[in-house]
């Protein structure tokens, strides 16, 4: 495979709030292309690493890289977003108020300055982008509607589309089929493994089918630490695995 | 077809506009005929109390519009807009009050009659420049843009939002208005600033500079209507509702959130303070109690009365709700501030898009039940959003 893009590296990163350890060293590397699936029982760290990365918490020590020379924990959330980095948040985030297609739009890539927006029209390339995208998220029939009138699950693809139209190196995926229906979870994983290889793909799900079906490589959280790594038949045997979740 | 057009050409397009600012011409037009050409003897006659009232009340409509941009728009609920209007409002009051030279009590002809009351020998640093209109005029401009750039800038770097914004917008307010109540601090205590004679050369007793500074107030508010219409209609105003309805979304796309919210909080505090310079000299008086928090609150009301989020709603919320005042402080006094809560109370329970909302309603009524059917359906898709 050729890929662009950078490898992300977490290094001992740890994170309390008021003594409750949220991460406990965590050590993470995510390679260019690769789709990741991360798992783990509520309270093991899965939002609060997804915080750190993208600039929304900063942790109490460790080290957070993307490539070779970017060190996340100096940037700002903007910058990070500009640095290839797009995060879908665990609730499906669109501007309800808006249409599918000015969603989109609004994530184009490129100068987000204010005047900027203020007086530059998008050109007839961007035009493409936002119709390509489309296509990619099976919107392009509802491009007029409203973000409000989308169904929960034609709002998590528009928000995938949004980090899309970012271009982005890494996608960070918080519960992505949650709320969803069957047909909308098939839709989803084909979604997902077109990206693969493109773009790397962090998923965080509680959906073990979905895990099973979409990925190659599954990191097991618990308590802010990888408990396991491997593929989904190795972790799901793994006897600490196992203990985590059924309970000792 | 892609839709995406430049500010200018999408102001071109607005219907809403083109009716907007015909009605302000009409204003323009008929007001000053009724009060100079129509004789005092005609039923018909404007009185010239009557025309500094609906100057006073475009005033407040610009005010409005200036708050309708940052909270409709942007979702910034500021609480404390009356401080950049009165601030407007005091640069200018200082320049009439240096107008007045020897004509005051005391006959000084360069202290205002207060200095010499307060026995001071000589005018204080920062009241250099302001005989000059065009240094007046650019205070009018810079002083309460400066105040905002820096009030927002930290409020929005440290990102407060919500309620906690508005909590601090209120103290600001509350603070100049104690400063300004002080004697010592130069701007008249109290009493503030009164007893204007002229403003450049005329005479401001005549009604007939009156009427011409109607007539300005009503070009200042088209003028910043047409700004903050082609604003909110461009791909930046895009950008500005998104921060509305998902602020830490749009952060994550990759937008600095801060510098689109300190550009529109310090264009609305410009705004702002350009009317409360329209209103010194057509009310003859500016004091303190302008800097009060209430009056701040009056405004958000007028603006939720005439409809959040429709720019002209705002205008017309504030001019009927200052005309329901003027009415009510006269009929019945005390009983004002009940209507005022009252009227905010109805209007956030039975009319949350105000008037215009109302109106658009009604429209579509008239075209038959079908259309009304889809509307309301439209109505109450578009209004769960806001309610959160």
């Amino acid at each position: 495979m050729s890929i662009r893009g950078k490898t992300l590296y977490l290094d001992q990163l740890t994170v309390s709030f008021d003594g409750f350890k949220a991460l406990d060293g965590l050590t993470l590397q995510i390679e260019p292309g690769e789709l990741r699936c991360i798992i783990g029982p509520n309270g093991a760290g899965k939002t609060t690493m997804m915080d750190i990365i993208t600039g929304k918490i900063r942790p109490d020590s460790g080290t957070v890289r993307f490539g070779s020379d970017l060190n996340l924990l100096s940037l700002s959330e903007p910058e990070i977003a500009e640095a290839g980095i797009g995060r879908k948040f665990q609730r499906p985030t669109v501007f309800e108020q808006l249409t599918v297609s000015d969603n989109l739009e609004l994530a184009l890539a490129g100068d987000k300055s204010f005047l900027n927006k203020l007086f530059a029209r998008p050109t007839s390339e961007q035009y493409r982008r936002i119709d390509e995208v489309l296509e990619i998220i099976d919107l392009a029939a509802q491009r007029e509607l409203l973000g409000q009138a989308l169904s929960h699950g034609q709002k998590q693809w528009l928000e995938i589309g949004m980090l899309l139209m970012q271009n982005p190196e890494l996608l960070l995926l918080d519960e992505p089929v949650a709320g969803m229906t069957l047909q909308e979870i098939e839709r989803t994983d084909r979604l997902l493994q077109s990206l693969e290889g493109e773009h790397s793909v962090v998923v965080v799900e509680h959906d073990m089918d979905f895990v099973r079906s979409i990925a190659k490589r599954v990191t097991v959280l618990h308590e802010g630490r990888v408990l396991a790594e491997g593929d989904m038949n190795q972790v799901q045997s793994d006897p600490r695995v196992i203990e985590v979740y059924l309970g000792g | 077809m892609h839709k995406y057009t430049t500010v200018w050409v999408s102001a071109r397009k607005d219907t809403g506009t083109k009716w907007f600012l015909c009605g302000l011409v009409l204003i323009a037009i008929v007001l000053p005929y009724l009060n100079l050409a129509v004789p005092v003897s005609s039923a018909f006659h404007l009185s010239n109390y009557g025309l500094r009232l609906v100057g006073k009340y475009f005033c407040y409509a610009m005010l409005a519009l200036a708050v309708d941009l940052i909270w409709g728009y942007c979702g910034i609920l500021s609480l404390g807009h009356g401080a950049f209007f009165a601030l407007g409002g005091y640069a200018m009051g200082m320049y009439l009050m240096r107008k007045i030279g020897p004509r005051g009590v005391y006959g000084n002809a360069v202290l205002p009659d207060f200095m010499v009351f307060l026995n001071w020998k000589s005018l204080p640093w920062y009241w250099y420049g302001f005989n000059h209109f065009g240094f007046a005029l650019l205070m009018v401009v810079l002083v309460p843009g400066v105040l905002a750039l820096a009030f927002g800038w930290f409020a929005f770097r440290s990102r407060v939002t919500g309620v906690y914004f508005s909590i601090i917008t209120q103290a600001l307010t509350y603070a100049l208005m104690l400063g300004f109540f002080r004697n010592d601090m130069g701007f008249g205590g109290n009493n503030g600033f009164t007893d204007f004679k002229d403003i450049v050369g005329f005479n401001l007793d005549s009604p007939r500079v009156h009427a011409v500074l109607l007539v300005i107030t009503l070009a200042m508010v088209a003028l910043s209507y047409a700004a903050c219409r082609a604003i909110v209609a461009s791909r930046a105003g895009r950008v500005i509702r998104a921060i509305r309805d998902a602020e830490s979304r749009t952060r994550f796309l990759g937008y600095r959130v801060e510098n689109y919210k300190l550009f529109v909080f310090v264009l609305s505090a410009v705004i702002a303070g350009i009317a409360g310079a329209l209103y010194v000299p057509q009310i003859g008086i500016i004091n303190p109690s302008e800097f009060a928090p209430l009056n701040s609150i009056e405004i958000v009301i007028c603006v939720a009365v005439g409809g959040r989020g429709t720019l002209y709603g705002a205008v017309v919320g504030a001019v009927l709700v200052n005309y329901a005042k003027t009415y009510f402080t006269t009929a019945i006094p005390e009983a004002w501030n009940y209507v005022l809560g009252a009227l905010f109370v109805l209007v956030t329970l039975f009319l949350p898009r105000g008037i215009v909302g109302l109106l658009s309603y009604l429209r579509v009524l008239l075209r038959g039940r079908r259309g009304a059917i889809r509307l309301f359906r439209m109505e109450a898709d578009k209004l769960e959003p806001t309610r959160k």
